[in-house]
């Protein structure tokens, strides 16, 4: 199905409307003027090759990025209408509403159990043990690790295999309650079987979710997301429904990255 | 004359490493690749089998000529003579022939000194002629050797790899000599006194009965000088570990790069200042302000307290603790820290969450091996924590420790052999409690390890 551009505007609500925003690192300037609409309920894609500021801008959406000393923020970055850089917004509360699954998995040296309840424990979302119990249950079920891992659920998180920590990432991650889902290239240290399940898991979080993932596999975009931008040296150079991007690019730089002849 | 030998023997060291490499670069002509081995090897292979041979007759000559020297001394004294006289005459003998001053001159110790003169001149030259004939032999074949196939690199990293572990043997065995004598000294000991009375006794003053020549079992029961010894190190730990660990969260997770290249290296500075200045300070500022505020808010103070000594010695271990911490804490992996940013934790939540319980086990060991340095520290105590053997629980009076008193055995007047008894078998008792400190630290720094490869 090839949708029109226009169904970028009109299907899901917005939740993140980014516009002007510049990042620089030190002198480096590392994403240039990009303006991007990020909508709800729907897996976006950010794809580009090395280097060209796809993690830099992923990581200003949950403010991950003030953990840099050199970085630098510039630009209106709304989530839900409001500014997260404004004064007001403490990034510590921003980070629970918009939580973030990192490329390698790094599961804390801790039960499977206290991984999941982390955020829940930190954000007082439980009031008791029960409560708590029932939210890793959920979590690990979304997450699809459940059945695994139900019986060994105090063994250390760090004994789990490379998919199998990726996936308690993405558990520990949606049991915070977010709305928005980071993910920075949650697959690439995971095997093509692992890849499926978090794939499968990622398409369904979708539809709960506003979902942004950065990857390098072409293929990964077109079958998990419904939007893709596409980075090129620190500039957002298309940005379109995924059926667009790959089927009628329209920038040279995106046609050549599609269809492979440079990356 | 040696040390021309020594001299000598360097110079063809140097001159066989030319020479062979020479050689060999000659051999290889315009295909150097047909060398088994690079011509430097082939000049290092020649030169250190020159140095070995010379060096090497030079060392064994020696030992084995003054043993011969002694032997032929001894032999030379009439049989008559005491032992005692025997050594005397003989020294004499050699302080003549040294032209130093002799205790006497008579017919025998001039006999003596001559054969001493004519001895050791034949030693010298015997030696000095030997060693540079080996050393020359060596650089001969060796250079004779240089062929083609000829494997001078393996060669060479054999003789290195054995150099490299009779060094690393010379160490161990300093320490397996250093534990058995204590070992053996304390088992001398025990075959008087009986262990347990060492161990559980609580009285101590072990040379209180001997210039009668025995030593009284009631009265070498260690138990104060543990007792002391443990009270400082606690004071000393409650000090150093929460301003230790302190310290390094602050400079691993708060401070900027500036302030942490400039604290760090500070804390190190605090580490290399002499323990005998930490304990003139102790003694000459601490204890006395202890002193007087004790006295002003009603408290009787001693003026050599426990508490003085463990405050003073905690001091001196935090950037022990901080350096040591600071070092696990940063070892924690930066993605942990973003997984728990990331999910909305504070600075506080992943430190006491994520950081610390990741890094406990450095720290913990950081702890053991503060302790086992608080154990056996001596200078501070010596000076600020008292010599009475008081078996007590109140921080405020003075305690003595293992160090002082072993310090205080082997400085007294008594003669050394009757105090080296009690001194050892402290020692080792020290020795054996630090070992087992610091091995537990290390286990836990493995397994510390083993979860992050
Ligand atoms: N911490 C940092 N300090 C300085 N420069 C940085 C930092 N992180 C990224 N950069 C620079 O910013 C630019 C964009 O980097 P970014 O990590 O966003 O690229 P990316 O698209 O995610 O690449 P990849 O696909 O390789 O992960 C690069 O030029 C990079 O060198
Ligand atoms: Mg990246």
């Amino acid at each position: 199905m090839n949708a029109p551009a226009s169904a970028l505007n009109t299907d899901d609500a917005i939740k993140f409307r980014c516009e002007n925003v510049n990042v620089w690192y030190g002198p480096t300037h590392a994403i240039k003027n990009n303006d991007i609409a990020i909508h709800d309920n729907s897996v976006t894609a950010f794809i580009g090759p090395s280097g060209c500021g796809k993690s830099t801008f992923l990581r200003c959406l949950n403010r991950m990025n003030d953990t840099i000393d050199i970085c630098r923020v510039t630009g209106t970055l709304l989530l839900d209408g409001q500014d997260i850089y404004s004064k007001d917004i403490d990034p510590v509360q921003l980070r629970a509403r918009v939580g973030m699954v990192f490329q390698k998995p790094n599961p804390f040296p801790k039960s499977i159990y206290d991984n999941v309840g982390y955020g829940p424990r930190i954000h007082g979302l439980a009031r008791n043990k029960v409560e708590l119990d029932e939210i890793v249950e959920d979590s690990l079920r979304a997450a699809g690790l459940w059945d695994e891992v139900k019986d060994r659920l105090a063994a250390p998180g760090t004994g789990l295999s490379g998919g199998q920590q990726q996936r308690l990432c993405i558990a520990r991650a949606i049991a915070t309650r977010p709305e928005v889902l980071l993910m920075d290239e949650p697959c690439s240290a995971l095997d093509p079987i692992a890849t499926e399940t978090v794939e499968e898991l990622i398409s369904t979080l979708g539809e709960r979710f506003c979902v942004v993932i950065v990857t390098h596999s072409m293929q990964q975009a077109n079958r998990i997301s419904q939007r893709t931008a596409f980075f090129h040296l620190g500039d957002l150079v298309e940005y379109d429904t995924t059926d667009a991007i790959f089927s009628t690019p329209k920038d040279e730089r995106t046609i050549g990255y599609v269809s492979g002849r440079f990356g | 004359m040696l040390n021309w030998a020594a001299l000598i023997i360097f110079a063809l060291m140097l001159a066989s490493y030319i020479m062979a490499r020479q050689r060999a670069v000659a051999l290889g002509g315009d295909t150097p690749a047909i060398l088994h081995s690079r011509p430097t090897y082939h000049g290092a292979y020649v030169a250190i089998c020159t140095a070995l041979a010379g060096f090497g007759v030079l060392l064994i000559g020696l030992i084995l000529s003054n043993i011969a020297i002694g032997t032929a001394l001894v032999s030379s004294v009439p049989d008559a003579l005491s032992p005692i006289e025997r050594d005397l005459v003989i020294s004499d003998g050699i302080a003549i022939a040294n032209d130093t001053l002799a205790s006497r001159t008579d017919e025998l110790r001039e006999t003596i000194a001559a054969l001493y003169t004519k001895l050791t001149t034949l030693q010298i030259w015997g030696i000095t002629i030997a060693s540079i004939a080996a050393a020359v032999f060596a650089m001969l074949r060796g250079i004779g050797s240089v062929a083609v196939p000829f494997r001078a690199r393996n060669r060479f990293e054999h003789i290195v790899g054995l150099i490299l572990m009779v060094s690393a043997g010379i160490a161990i065995l300093t320490t397996i000599g250093i534990v058995a004598s204590l070992l053996g000294q304390t088992i001398v000991f025990f075959s008087d006194i009986p262990v347990w009375k060492f161990l559980f006794g609580t009285h101590w003053s072990p040379l209180s009965g001997v210039h009668e020549g025995t030593m009284d079992p009631d009265k070498v029961g260690a138990i104060p000088l543990f007792a002391g010894t443990l009270m400082i190190t606690i004071i000393a730990m409650i000090v150093a570990v929460p301003i230790g660990l302190f310290a390094a969260i602050y400079l691993s997770d708060f401070a900027s790069a500036r302030a942490r290249s400039i604290i760090k290296p500070m804390l190190e500075i605090l580490a290399g200042i002499p323990t005998v200045v930490y304990g003139f300070f102790a003694a000459i500022t601490v204890a006395p302000f202890l002193r007087d505020t004790g006295a002003a808010i009603g408290l009787s103070v001693s003026s050599e307290s426990a508490l003085a000594a463990g405050v003073v010695m905690g001091i001196m271990i935090i950037p022990f603790i901080s350096s040591l911490s600071d070092d696990v804490i940063n070892a924690v992996p930066q993605s942990l820290r973003d997984g728990s940013y990331g999910l909305g934790a504070t600075k506080a939540e992943t430190i006491r969450n994520v950081i610390l319980p990741a890094a406990l086990p450095g720290i913990m060991s950081a702890v053991l091996l503060g302790v086992s340095r608080a154990i056996g520290e001596t200078m501070i105590v010596v000076m600020a924590a008292g010599q009475g053997a008081n078996l007590t629980h109140n921080p405020l009076e003075a305690v003595t420790t293992v160090t002082v008193q072993i310090v205080a055995l082997i400085t007294g007047d008594t003669e050394a052999s009757t105090a080296a008894g009690p001194a050892f078998s402290l020692g080792f008792t020290l020795f054996c409690i630090t070992l087992i400190f610091n091995v537990w630290a290390l286990a836990l720094v493995r397994k510390y390890r083993e979860v992050y490869d």
